[in-house]
């Protein structure tokens, strides 16, 4: 299904930051209560680039997340955002640096006493933007996402899917430097999934926004390393065997609060370490 | 199957308590000093003065009505034994102003509004709302509890005030058709017995529960845990605690303001 079209689409419109990565985590751990979740991470995500974080349920894929956008902090080790150390950096200095980066959480997360067009508007609104100008970005980020008739709707009355695709439009509504998605496709058809994994590679090789996606799918990160967006036909397309490693697409696997892998998909299609292949078989 | 019980140690439950007293005060300081602090959400705070002051009239106007008849009743019985049955008005009155109306509005006003904003409050926390909030870059406190802090003590003035006048008149009602006080009599001697130190406390308290109910509402709302069922758990704490935290500060703040002016 080809993906629609963003009219005020403008790939320059990503802004690098000068130096270092998009998100580098330095040696961290948290626990909670006493349990780890996780032990001494670290790893670098590269501007423009989309790393697809697997592990089992409660193995800090979403912790993760909320780490790398200063929603928890660590108990040790350092987290760089955007060329920034968010480690300590207090809550008020977090809240300009998170306009940068945009967020789709598990579930979704939409405000349910506002509707669709003021759950996707909410930042512009913050911004104290024109009434006019909200409402154009608003339906034109929709369009983007297909739910332009949703824009008066309530998210009660949004299907899990149309949530999670709302939800997106309220990420990507501000052009954010860095996307985090944890779980985009959890529990939805594999029709629904195929759109938001569509939007996603859109996001990475149109805007060439970096990207941490925890997944439970391995499909989903796995045709978003064989696949690249075609802006001419508007839809994914499948990359010829030897291409593979040309779309920036990498992948980091946790296990016992620990990172057990961190590579692309040649490397990890060929590991040797026997959970890894279980894993991925 | 053996019963495994586990025992709490008094020095855990003594550093729970210390940090949930840190945390309330920390959150209250904050919803206070976002006063000063731009932006202010005017537009939420009118919807939350909507939500309380309007959707809470019915109520503390049936309160107000009903405690000062039955303040007058009360009063009437004892008075009648002496012949100071023309007394009516002055003792619904200085009871009215000075503590049944402050309290008995604050009361009702925490057991509908602390609780709505604890499982409002808690089902956005649970469902990861307040984290999307933080994401977006907006300060929840600023957005969500200071408006809340600041309609409701603005509103309870007003509630308080409506009342105590309602009071008086349920009060009159009994006073005049049960036993045949003169109305001019009744309503002079409510203005007579009136001293500034008596307005003064009955407009004080309201502002201060108001505070303390949407600050102990946002506070078990903002610190729930474990699910819908803890958003019932943070609900039920909210209301006990604003009740006693009300009754107790009304002791004191009056003790304060008859230690300040004086007793009669």
């Amino acid at each position: 299904m080809p993906a629609p079209t963003l009219p005020s689409e403008n790939p320059a419109a990503a802004v690098v930051s000068p130096s270092g990565y998009a998100i580098e985590f330095d040696n961290v751990s948290i626990a909670f209560d006493e349990k780890v979740v996780l032990d001494g991470i670290s790893f670098q995500l590269a501007h423009g680039e989309t790393k697809a974080i697997f592990g089992v349920a409660g193995s800090g894929k979403s912790t993760l997340l909320k780490l790398a956008i200063g929603l928890l902090r660590p108990d040790s080790g350092r987290i760089f955002v955007l060329g920034e150390e968010i480690t300590h950096m207090p809550e008020r200095e977090l809240f300009e640096l998170r306009r940068r980066v945009g967020i789709v959480f598990q579930e979704s997360a939409l405000f349910d006493s506002l509707k669709v067009y003021e759950n996707v508007a909410f930042r512009l609104m913050e911004e104290r933007i024109s009434a006019e100008e909200i409402e154009r970005r608003v339906r034109e980020v929709l369009r983007f996402v297909e739910l332009e008739r949703t824009y008066d709707m309530r998210p009660s009355e949004l299907s899990g899917g149309m949530r999670r695709r709302v939800a997106i439009a309220r990420a990507i509504i501000t052009e954010p430097e860095v996307l985090l998605y944890d779980s985009p496709t959890g529990g939805l058809d594999p029709v629904t999934s195929n759109t938001i994994v569509e939007l996603i590679m859109k996001q990475r090789d149109v805007y060439k926004t970096s990207a941490l996606m925890v997944t439970h799918r391995l499909q989903d990160a796995f045709t978003m390393a064989t696949h690249q967006f075609d802006q001419t036909t508007n839809q994914m397309v499948a990359l010829p065997k030897g291409q593979h490693c040309e779309v920036p697409m990498s992948f980091l696997i946790l296990r016992d609060a620990r990172v057990i892998f961190d590579g692309d998909g040649h490397q990890l299609a060929t590991s040797r370490d026997d959970y890894i292949r279980e894993y991925i078989s | 199957m053996a019963l495994e019980l586990e025992l709490i140690s008094p020095f855990d439950v003594a550093k729970d308590i210390a940090l949930a007293v840190q945390e309330y005060t920390l959150l209250s300081a904050q919803s206070l000093a976002n006063f000063f602090r731009r932006p202010l959400y005017m537009g939420d705070m009118l919807q939350q003065a909507d939500l309380i002051g309007v959707g809470s009239l019915p109520i503390v106007i049936l309160t107000g009505l009903s405690v000062g008849a039955l303040l007058a009743l009360n009063a009437a019985s004892t008075l009648q034994r002496f012949g100071g049955v023309t007394l009516i008005g002055q003792l619904v009155s200085l009871g009215m102003v000075t503590e049944l109306g402050p309290l008995i509005t604050g009361l009702m006003v925490a057991g509908r509004n602390a609780s709505g904003m604890a499982s409002e409050l808690g089902s956005m926390i649970v469902t990861e709302q307040i984290d999307a909030m933080r994401a977006l870059g907006t300060d929840p406190t600023k957005k969500l509890i200071t408006p809340r802090v600041g309609a409701t003590a603005f509103m309870l003035f007003f509630l308080t005030i409506i009342a105590d006048l309602l009071g008086l008149i349920g009060g009159y009602g009994v006073a005049h058709l049960l036993f045949g006080v003169d109305t001019n009599q009744y309503w002079t001697s409510i203005w007579q017995i009136l001293v500034f130190r008596d307005v003064f406390t009955g407009l004080i308290k309201p502002v201060l529960f108001g505070f303390i109910i949407a600050t102990v509402g946002c506070y078990y709302g903002m610190s729930t845990k474990g699910g819908t069922q803890g958003v019932g758990r943070s609900t039920t704490q909210a209301v006990v605690a604003a009740s006693v935290l009300i009754l107790i500060v009304d002791f004191f703040v009056t003790k304060l303001i008859f230690a300040i002016f004086g007793y009669r």
